[in-house]
């Protein structure tokens, strides 16, 4: 099911390590939501989902955010279309 | 390929021969190699299974080894990043510089391990006889990258 983006404006999320456990899965396609154009406004959108998507999402959790596989910010613009992923500071190495 | 993430073990003898093969103006070869301890934060670590991003991790290593080829006048880089489970004593992860000096080789590992720990996108659980956990980022880390900015 490809959902036509002409249409819908979808984005593909995808959440990593303590998130992808806490959340219960590893990726969605989701339909932005009216007035979600921004990573800030995604992740206040995610949040009310309650639960665990309100206590990892948190304002003082640490919880880093990238857009098309590059590090963004809550101010970074979402059209549709995008990857996003959700995941904590990294700890490679 | 600069950048390799696998679940293989890596020879380190075989992959700085590899690095600086034909290459006479090599006079310098640095590198790192981090370990898997048997202790982390005061427990000790029976296993530990690391998680990536793939696509992003190979982007974000390819951007670090651009950046210190920007900066410094180095040769050759590779970068080897292991993931899924490994256990104590096991190589986790591996950088080799080449250049025609010391220097610039030193100077571009560091800095190379440096960006890898705050920005590619590896994730750390440790399993311990308490249980599993995900290994908190260290804030030494941030200040370490940040010494190069």
């Amino acid at each position: 099911m490809k959902p036509d983006e002409t249409q819908t404006a979808t984005v593909r999320l995808l959440y990593f390590a303590r998130l992808r456990e806490a959340l219960g899965r590893e990726a969605e396609e989701l339909v932005l939501p009216e007035g979600v154009a921004t990573v800030g406004q995604l992740a206040d959108f995610l949040r009310q989902r309650g639960d665990a998507w309100a206590t990892e999402l948190a304002a003082g959790r640490a919880v880093r955010v990238a857009v098309n596989q590059d590090m963004a910010d809550s101010g970074t613009v979402i059209r549709g279309g995008e990857e996003i992923a959700f995941f904590p500071p990294v700890t490679g190495g | 390929m600069p950048v390799r993430v696998q679940t293989e073990d890596f020879d380190v003898g075989a992959e700085i021969a590899r690095l600086r093969q034909g290459n006479p103006k090599v006079g310098a070869v640095a590198s790192f190699v981090g370990i898997v301890r048997d202790l982390n934060d005061g427990d000790e670590v029976a296993t530990l299974t690391l998680e990536h991003y793939p696509g992003m991790t190979e982007k974000s290593l390819e951007d670090i080894v651009s950046r210190a080829k920007q900066r410094w006048d180095i040769y050759d880089v590779l970068v080897v990043h292991r993931v899924g489970t490994l256990k104590p004593l096991d190589q986790i992860v591996l950088v080799v510089v080449t250049s025609a000096h010391r220097g610039e080789s030193f100077k571009a590992c560091e800095f190379l391990m440096d960006y890898l720990k705050t920005r590619a996108p590896f994730w750390k659980k440790e399993i311990t006889p308490e249980g599993s956990r995900w290994v908190e980022a260290r804030s030494s880390d941030d200040a370490a990258a940040d010494r190069w900015s």
